[in-house]
Parts: structure tokens; C-alpha cells; sequence
């Protein structure tokens, strides 16, 4: 058995008659950050929907640490993908009813049922490793575009996720912004340990990636690595 | 605080506008639905209790006398025989053996209160003045269980002892007597007695204050020639509106007629109960216009927040937790609106029944504000809210969070 955090085996996705995904293989290690580009239609965002258990494919596996999905209920989906995957969109997505705080803790909220003591700390407390440590009764609205998206990327490790799907992260940022915020994700996967999957359009963030993968009608048609690690002195 | 609450709690703060104006949309709701039913209780009550101030639950008398018809049987089948059977006139009689049927009437389950009568037609002379009255004989203290006359005394005291009598206030006018005066009763018959005025008595109904006249039952027997006899027993019951059942059971065990105060006004009841079915109508209407509005702002709810529904489910919130957020929602909602509706009809009902009052200073719209009625409102809008919610809650966790996350 690999140690993937994710694998893919000849995976397709239809939507009616049109064939989106063609027998897909894939495979993305631990601490791997990867880089998945591609023109509009050709199938990145249905590839992280099946990769993040928000779809099922039409033939083929998706594992997720080691574990088969395609025969798991839903309920038993909803469970992994809370607890192994994080998610991050271009738009940040983040609830405009709560403070960034607040936005932080939800997944934990989530995964124990209720709300408790104690959550709140960490959530600050990963908001100061993001340096957001004084945002944190800020409203959504009240955040700058980057501080909004690395509220997001906060959220999405609140739980310490194996692996990061990040659909456009940078896509609605201006040049600083986007690579502090491709910074935070660079330090998150050396520290931590965690992969992540960033689709992206931005060939300067795809060149700083160990990996880009490019996707073209539904086929993989390139998959090249790069020493990326940091070179002493 | 559970996951589900939380989220709801949040969800209403974010659309505080929404929640506005759905709460106060339930709150007009409720309103509507306790100042209805306080009024109309109200005016029901008031209603039976005008009716059963005057009146025993059930009043058991002794079986109707009836002509046997004894012609046919004595001639031939062939024989044309031209009869007309003459009704009988129905006298005043005891209720035969009526200290047994007492004692077992107050066995009776359902019975609080038994009161042994001698009724009979006289008339009260005093001077140039006579009028015709319904002689009362009874037991004071036994009769105040069934009427309470002590209640409604409005110069003198309740006293029946030796030649002391009661009578209305109309009769008194009537006779010109006052407390102290003497007046005569005399029946058909001729027997007669002369009792002292010690009560004057306003039971709120003019032919009752004009012909009643109470005196000891001792008294009325010996005026009505029943000597130790009870032509009627009035009864108390537990619970009014179970009267003609147990009059019933009382016909059943003891052979007498048993007339219950719902069998003597038919007519009242059957508007009472109209009255109940046409203000439930408009109730349940109210309730279906409530759940309506409810349900339609929490599908544009729904709708509205389609994307963090998305994200919730991404970030593993089940699909029974997004059911359970709407539902709470439009519970809360339902609540919300029941607390302050049931303030805004209690009050809308404590103006309105303050608005006018009758003679005697009793308000024209009596209302009936009983906590019971607050607890039906609150428990009938929460449940309404909720079931109002099921729909949208269900489109909620349907949702495919992929396409709820890419909806605009």
C-alpha cells in the first residue's frame, strides 16, 4: 500500500453525456505541494470535488489515506473529508455572520457537535501564527482581501488536515498580497507536514510548487516535479 | 451550545431584517390567535356562568305521569272505537323514597353537590299587591352547593330559618316590601302562610328575581302538601360540560328523569359550539398564514445562503446538521413571535375588555386571560415554526455542497 494522501485510479466523471474527467491517475504525497493548472473547462474543479469528497466519480477510485471511498456511505464521506481534508476557494467563503475567530473554530465546532471551551484559544491561537492575532473579533467585511483569505487558510488547518484543496487561492488578490499569502501556504507545508493541491492560473505560483500537474480536457497531460527545497547558506 | 443552534442563532443574526419581520409577521399571528380565544372564552364563560347562576348541573324529578290506554284491550279486533286519550295534567309530587335517591346521588362519581327541593306554583300577597311566584322549599346550606345565592344578596342575609324568606329584587319592588316586611304566600289550593322578609336577592336575570321565593323546605312542603317529600333534587357537577352524562347514568340507575342544564338550553349550546368552530376556523387560517410566511422566508433563506451551506458540508457538517439548523431556525421564529404576540394579544384583549361596561359595571366583552392559554399559543406556534421549516431545512440538506459552493 502507498502512503499517498491521495491516489486516483482511472478515475472518469461524466455529467450526462459529456465526459469531463478521462481515467485520471494521480497520486499526491505527504507534504507535497502541487500545483494543478489547466484552461477554463477542463476539468480542475471536478477533480478537486472528487478528490475532496464533495463528489463521487462515475468509474474509478479515489483513496484518501489508504481508505476507499467509493463504497463508503455519506455520512462516513462527510466524517473523512472533515477531518483530513481543508478546503480554500478564490473567494474565501468565510461565514459573514461570524468574526474571523469565530470563522476559525467552526470546523472544530463542527467535528465536536457543539461549541467549547477551549476552542476559541486555538482558533486565536492559529490566527497569531498567521499574524491575525489582533483580527480576531474583526467581522469578514472588516478584513482586507489577503487578511480574508488567510483567515481561510486559518479555517482550513484548523483541524490539521493531511491535505489543503485550494481552488484559486491568490486568483482574487493583487501581486503582494498573493504571495504572502502563497508564503503562508509554503511555510504551513514545510512546518507541518501538509499537502496541498493548489489549482491555480498564476504560472508564478505554479513554478514555486515541487509539482505541477497540468490538466488539459480531462486528461493529465504533463506531471513535472521541482526541487524546490530551500538551498543552504 | 449544540453545533445546529449556534449556526441557526447566527444565520438569524446575519438576516436580522428578515428575522424582524418574520418574528413580528408570528407575533401578529399569536396576537390575533389570544385575543380571539381570550374574547371568545370569555364571552363563553360569561355566557354559562349568567346561565348556571340560576340553574342546577342537572335537576332529577320524579318520572312523568302518563294514561295508560286500556280501551283496545278490553274490545275486539273487529270494533271501530273512536278515542282520544286525554294527556294528563302533571301535579306536584315527591320524588318516591327521595332520601335514598339522595343519598346515592351524592355517591354518584361526578356529583359534588345534592340539594333536596320542594317547587311548587303560589302566589305572594302584601296588601293591595299579589303576584304570582315560584315557591323554592329548601335547605339552605345544602342549596348554597348548587346556587349560590348567599353571593348574590343584595340587602339583608341568607337565612331560611322558621318564617324567614328570600325574595328578588324585582318582586320586592313589585309587592312595595322591604326587608323586615311580611308578605303571604298562598297556593292554589288554598293553604297559605305569612313569612318575613330577610334577604333580598339580584341573580342577575329579571324573571328570576321577579318570581322566586325562597323559604325553608320544612315550610314548602307543608304549603305544597308534600309533607316530608322533595318534588326535585338539584345537582352539582364536577365538571360542567359532563352534566348530560351523568344525567344520564342517573336516569339509567334510578329510573327517575334526570334533566341536565345543557339539555334545558340546547339552543345556547349549539350556538356556543358554532361559535368554538368558526373561531377555530380563523385560528387554524391564522396558524396556515403564520407557517406559510415562515416557510417562505426560510426558503429564500435557504437560497440565499446556498454557499455556506456548501462550505459548512465541506467542512463536514453532516446533512442532518443543516436539517436541524432550519429547524431550530423556524422553532425560534415560532417562539420568538408566541412570546411577543401572546404580550400583544393580552394586552389588545385587556384594552378591549375595558373599552365598555354593562349596568351593573361588568365589562360588555368579558376576556379570559388563563395561563393555559399562553401555553397553547407558545407550543402552537413553536410546533408551527418548526413544521414550517421542514421544508426549506430538507432543501438545506439536499444541497450538492460542490454546486451550492459555485452558486452566485
Amino acid at each position: 500500500m502507498s502512503d499517498a494522501v491521495v491516489e486516483l485510479a482511472a478515475v472518469t466523471k461524466d455529467y450526462g453525456r459529456s465526459r469531463i474527467l478521462h481515467g485520471v491517475d494521480l497520486q499526491i504525497g505527504p507534504a507535497e505541494l502541487a500545483a494543478l493548472m489547466g484552461p477554463s473547462g477542463s476539468g480542475k474543479s471536478t477533480l478537486l470535488n472528487l478528490i475532496g469528497l464533495l463528489d463521487r466519480p462515475t468509474a474509478g477510485r479515489v483513496v484518501i489515506l489508504g481508505r476507499d471511498t467509493g463504497r463508503m456511505a455519506e455520512a462516513d464521506r462527510t466524517r473523512l473529508r472533515g477531518s483530513t481534508i481543508g478546503f480554500v476557494f478564490q473567494f474565501h467563503h468565510l461565514l459573514p455572520s461570524l468574526t474571523a475567530m469565530e470563522n476559525v473554530r467552526l470546523p472544530r465546532v463542527i467535528e465536536a457537535g457543539r461549541v467549547r471551551a477551549g476552542m476559541e484559544a486555538a482558533a486565536l491561537d492559529l490566527l497569531t501564527q498567521f499574524g491575525l492575532g489582533d483580527r480576531g473579533d474583526a467581522r469578514v467585511s472588516e478584513l482586507s482581501g489577503g487578511e480574508q483569505q488567510r483567515v481561510a487558510i486559518a479555517r482550513a488547518l484548523a483541524l490539521g488536515p493531511a491535505l489543503v484543496l485550494a481552488d484559486e487561492p491568490t486568483g482574487n488578490l493583487d501581486t503582494h498580497a498573493s504571495d504572502r499569502v502563497f508564503d503562508l501556504m509554503r511555510r504551513i507545508n514545510r512546518d507541518l507536514g501538509t499537502a496541498f493541491l493548489i489549482v491555480t492560473h498564476d504560472p508564478r505560483i505554479a513554478e514555486r510548487c515541487d509539482r505541477v500537474i497540468e490538466l488539459v480536457d480531462g486528461r493529465i497531460r504533463a506531471d513535472r516535479r521541482r526541487d524546490t527545497s530551500p538551498r543552504p547558506g | 451550545m449544540p453545533t445546529a443552534w449556534y449556526l441557526a442563532l447566527r444565520f438569524l443574526r446575519e438576516g436580522r431584517l428578515q428575522t424582524g419581520l418574520i418574528v413580528a409577521g408570528v407575533s401578529v399571528g399569536v396576537a390575533v390567535l389570544v385575543f380571539l380565544s381570550a374574547l371568545i372564552t370569555g364571552l363563553q364563560a360569561s355566557l354559562i356562568e349568567q346561565t348556571l347562576g340560576t340553574q342546577a348541573h342537572i335537576v332529577v324529578r320524579p318520572p312523568e305521569e302518563r294514561v295508560r290506554e286500556l280501551l283496545e284491550s278490553r274490545v275486539g279486533r273487529r270494533a271501530v272505537v273512536a278515542s282520544r286519550v286525554e294527556k294528563r295534567a302533571q301535579r306536584v309530587r315527591s320524588i318516591d323514597q327521595w332520601q335514598r335517591v339522595d343519598r346515592e346521588l351524592a355517591r354518584t362519581p361526578g356529583v359534588t353537590a345534592v340539594s333536596p327541593m320542594a317547587t311548587g306554583a303560589a302566589f305572594a300577597v302584601r296588601g293591595n299587591a299579589d303576584r304570582s311566584i315560584a315557591l323554592l322549599g329548601v335547605d339552605p346550606e345544602r342549596y348554597a352547593g348548587v346556587i349560590p345565592i348567599e353571593e348574590h344578596v343584595v340587602q339583608g342575609r341568607y337565612t331560611l330559618a322558621g318564617t324567614d324568606a328570600l325574595v328578588g329584587t324585582v318582586l320586592a319592588d313589585d309587592l312595595g316590601a322591604d326587608l323586615g316586611d311580611r308578605v303571604r304566600v298562598t297556593t292554589a289550593e288554598g293553604r297559605g302562610r305569612t313569612f318575613v322578609i330577610r334577604g333580598i336577592f339580584d341573580l342577575g336575570n329579571r324573571d328570576v328575581n321577579s318570581r322566586w321565593v325562597l323559604v325553608s323546605l320544612r315550610n314548602a312542603q307543608t304549603l305544597l302538601d308534600l309533607t316530608g317529600g322533595a318534588t326535585n333534587l338539584d345537582l352539582t357537577t364536577e365538571e360542567i360540560f359532563e352534566a348530560d352524562e351523568v344525567a344520564e347514568r342517573i336516569e339509567r340507575s334510578t329510573g327517575l328523569r334526570a334533566e341536565s342544564w345543557m339539555e334545558r338550553n340546547s339552543q345556547l349550546l349549539v350556538a356556543l359550539r358554532a361559535q368554538t368552530a368558526s373561531s377555530t376556523l380563523i385560528r387554524v387560517f391564522v396558524m396556515i398564514a403564520v407557517a406559510m410566511g415562515i416557510a417562505s422566508v426560510l426558503i429564500v433563506s435557504v437560497v440565499q445562503k446556498s454557499r455556506q451551506i456548501g462550505i459548512l458540508r465541506a467542512m463536514g457538517a453532516s446533512r442532518g446538521t443543516m436539517l436541524r439548523v432550519f429547524l431550530v431556525q423556524g422553532g425560534l421564529v415560532g417562539l420568538g413571535g408566541a412570546l411577543v404576540g401572546s404580550v400583544a394579544g393580552a394586552l389588545l384583549a385587556l384594552l378591549f375588555g375595558g373599552l365598555a361596561s354593562g349596568p351593573g359595571g361588568e365589562p360588555t366583552f368579558p376576556v379570559s386571560l388563563e395561563p393555559g392559554l399562553f401555553a397553547v399559543a407558545v407550543a402552537i406556534a413553536t410546533v408551527t415554526g418548526v413544521l414550517s421549516a421542514a421544508l426549506p431545512a430538507r432543501r438545506a440538506a439536499r444541497l450538492d455542497p460542490a454546486v451550492a459552493i459555485r452558486h452566485e
